[in-house]
């Protein structure tokens, strides 16, 4: 039975479940236990915003708090993944990633390719990403484009609790490494969530909404700025097809070109740096495999090519907002 | 408003979750006539669309809801009432309809019935109970479906009557443990939940799979079974479109899925995103997909049924029978409900699809309800 949870819920749910199925499945992270290993609601943090809280209660030391040095414990955990473990390591903030390169790019990365298919690298790194969340430039990236650049890594974008759930159980069970990326802002939606275990395939993108006018690619938080722009859009009958990747590692590439078979139109919305970012790739993708098919150009909307801005006004400009969407998918309808 | 000539018709309730539908066009035009479970027009929810009937017979007077309207259940959609009576009568009752009207939503300490669920042997079978009333129906649905299989005639037929709808052990909400997943066990798990709910003898309503499962329930303890309604029933015959349920329960995408889903309706253009969707969902469960193999492993044989249930419920002397079948029904061919014996009722309805309960609604609850009234 479904029930409403928040994303939150729905995140730690699915570590709940799959730590209950699979003891092989383990945790290690700054503050996901919070230090005092004290019983029940004394275990203290359950990591920065509370995710992994009652866990450490449940589970005992298959959750590991480790030092600040996430050069160290993100590459305990790759080599736990290759010994038979399943880790699930949380990276707090995206924008610290740039200390483990080395072991995500080049090692966790490149096992499978490296040794002819006979290793295995099942780790998840959980990080946040997205701006938001007054939290500057050095905490409000979103990094993901980064990591799908990366041949061997999958990466995850879920934008509701029931894709947040099913997709983290997915990349637990999955043998490869994956980055899930959860977006601040997302938090504390709601949505219905079974209460079941179940697993949503990567490379299989979510319709959030149909229509024949207009396809909007949109990914992470930006798929709910879309819709609000959308269900505006069809007060003036301009019907929106809402494509979410979910995955952006793999790529549904089959989904987006369908539906811009049919509308004819795209707008890629997204939060990501504009240059090498998830729109570009995006616009690209149809720009070569679906031109035939394109009445007028593609609209990207994404932010400017800045860092994140700490005054709050300029991070609410920076934030590509309905407004913009709405802008963009009323200039690509005129066209064509 | 005690003019019993003039009949609202009004938004209907098609599911527990249903709280608006969004308005289609109209059947039938202002000053036309309908008869008694006539369809007068189309509506649209985030779920699934379909047509709206009305409960007697007269002239469609006014035509209150405007195609592209999205109007919450309950809400006036049209009137109904002998041609003679005048426009300012009719105008009246749409006024004073309207100003006494209350949405559900606002009404708010009632959220209706929520399903619930009882241990029949190793299963936790889930149901949702409507009505009470006459006969104690339960409703069964077929291979990959669920309870909302028939949100188009639970309400109607839960008027006069206590209706049961079921998810099948390895469906909905019920659990995905299904034992070796034979119709021969689904029919126990059914015995036992008739048992754990008091139920003495039913009246049985079942589509495809789940009419197997009937006819077998009938055949080895016809003491608990008053009638039968066989809708697109397997049993009947050796043929089945083996490559639907193969590619139904193989499919794990949108794209797979679709083309599959669509073959069980005369009108593909009913399987919406929300229908995919949620099958999806419902296929994406832990223990789903080992539970629909199971099942489908048992249920057919190379291309056939593997167990061709047998006739025997429906000879003379057996259970009172009615068989229902959509001409255009890709998965068991509408030839099964042909060459039964004489005391069968067995109607085939055109422009309908396996799903005939569905696409037929108006016509398949009518044929019901009279079946039990008779």
């Amino acid at each position: 039975m479904a029930r409403t949870i928040t994303f939150k819920e729905a995140i730690h749910e699915a570590l709940d479940q799959e730590m209950a199925r699979d003891e092989t499945v383990i945790m290690m992270g700054e503050d996901i236990v919070g230090g005092l290993h004290a019983d029940g609601e004394d275990d203290a943090w359950g990591g920065v915003l509370g995710i992994t809280k009652g866990l450490y209660a449940k589970y005992g030391d298959r959750l590991l708090d480790t030092p600040i040095s996430e050069s160290a414990f993100i590459g305990a955990a790759v080599g736990a993944a290759t010994c038979g473990l399943r880790p699930v390591a949380e990276l707090m903030f995206i924008d610290f990633m740039g200390v483990c390169f080395d072991q995500i790019f080049n090692q966790a990365a490149k096992f499978r390719y490296m040794f002819g298919g006979k290793a295995e690298t099942p780790v998840v790194i959980r990080t946040m990403v997205g701006a938001g969340f007054r939290a500057a430039a050095q905490h409000s990236q979103g990094l993901y484009p980064v990591f799908t650049h990366i041949p061997g890594l999958k990466v995850v974008l879920p934008s509701t609790p029931y894709d947040a759930k099913g997709l983290l159980i997915q990349s637990i069970r999955d043998n490869d490494p994956v980055i899930f990326c959860e977006h601040k802002l997302l938090y504390s939606i709601e949505g219905d969530v079974p209460e079941e275990s179940y697993a949503i395939p990567f490379g299989e993108a979510n319709f959030v909404r149909e229509g024949d006018d207009v396809t909007v690619v949109a990914l992470g938080g930006m798929v709910h700025v879309a819709g609000e722009a959308a269900e505006k859009l069809a007060g003036d009958g301009i019907q929106c097809e809402i494509i979410d990747p979910r995955t952006t590692s793999p790529l549904d590439e089959d989904s987006i070109i369908e539906s811009v078979e049919k509308t004819g139109r795209l707008v890629v919305v997204d939060e990501s740096s504009p240059r090498c970012g998830m729109a570009a790739d995006i616009a690209s993708l149809v720009a070569t495999q679906a031109f035939d098919s394109l009445k007028g150009p593609i609209q990207n909307v994404t932010p400017p090519h800045t860092p994140v801005p700490f005054c709050d006004e300029l991070e609410d400009l920076y934030i590509p907002d309905a407004a913009q969407v709405e802008t963009a998918v009323r200039r690509v309808a005129a066209g064509g | 408003m005690d003019d019993e000539r003039l009949i609202p018709v009004t938004m209907p309730k098609w599911g527990f979750a249903m709280t608006e539908g969004c308005i289609g066009n109209w059947l039938i035009t202002e000053g036309g006539t309908v008869e008694a479970g006539g369809e007068v027009l189309d509506v649209e929810t985030d779920k699934i669309a379909g047509a709206v009937e009305v409960t007697s017979s007269g002239t469609l007077r006014r035509a209150v809801a405007q195609p592209g309207e999205t109007l919450p259940v309950g809400a006036l959609l049209g009137v109904i009432a002998p041609a003679d009576i005048p426009d300012s009568v009719i105008d009246e009752f749409v006024c004073q309809f309207q100003k006494d009207f209350v949405p559900e939503e606002a009404v708010a300490e009632d959220r209706g019935p929520q399903p619930e669920s009882v241990t029949a042997g190793d299963v936790r079978v889930n149901f949702l109970r409507l009505g009470s009333g006459k006969k104690t129906a339960v409703l069964l649905h077929g291979f990959g479906g669920d309870l909302n299989n028939f949100l188009f005639n639970h309400s109607v037929l839960a008027e006069q009557h206590t209706v049961y709808a079921v998810d099948l052990p390895g469906h909905g909400s019920s659990s995905k443990t299904v034992g070796d997943g034979s119709i021969a066990s689904m029919a126990a798990t059914i015995q036992q939940l008739l048992l754990e709910l008091g139920i003495a003898r039913a009246d049985l309503v079942a589509h495809s799979m789940g009419g197997a499962i009937a006819l077998q329930l009938t055949k080895t303890e016809p003491g608990l079974v008053n009638s039968l309604v066989l809708i697109a029933s397997a049993g009947l015959g050796p043929e089945i479109n083996a490559g639907y349920l193969r590619g139904f329960t193989e499919s794990r995408s949108r794209r797979e899925l679709k083309p599959h889903v669509q073959q069980l309706f005369h009108d593909p253009s009913l399987v919406t995103r929300q229908v995919i969707e949620d099958l999806l969902k419902y296929k994406r469960l832990d223990g789903v997909q080992q539970a629909l193999q199971t099942i489908l492993d048992s249920f057919i044989e190379g291309e056939t049924q593997a167990a061709a249930v047998s006739r025997q419920a429906l000879e003379p002397g057996g259970v009172p029978s009615l068989v229902i079948w959509g001409a255009d029904d890709r998965i068991i061919p509408a030839d099964h409900a042909r060459g039964l014996p004489e005391t069968v009722e067995a109607r085939v309805l055109e422009k309908c699809g396996h799903m005939v309960h569905m696409e037929g609604a108006a016509a398949v609850n009518r044929l019901i309800l009279d079946f039990w009234s008779g």
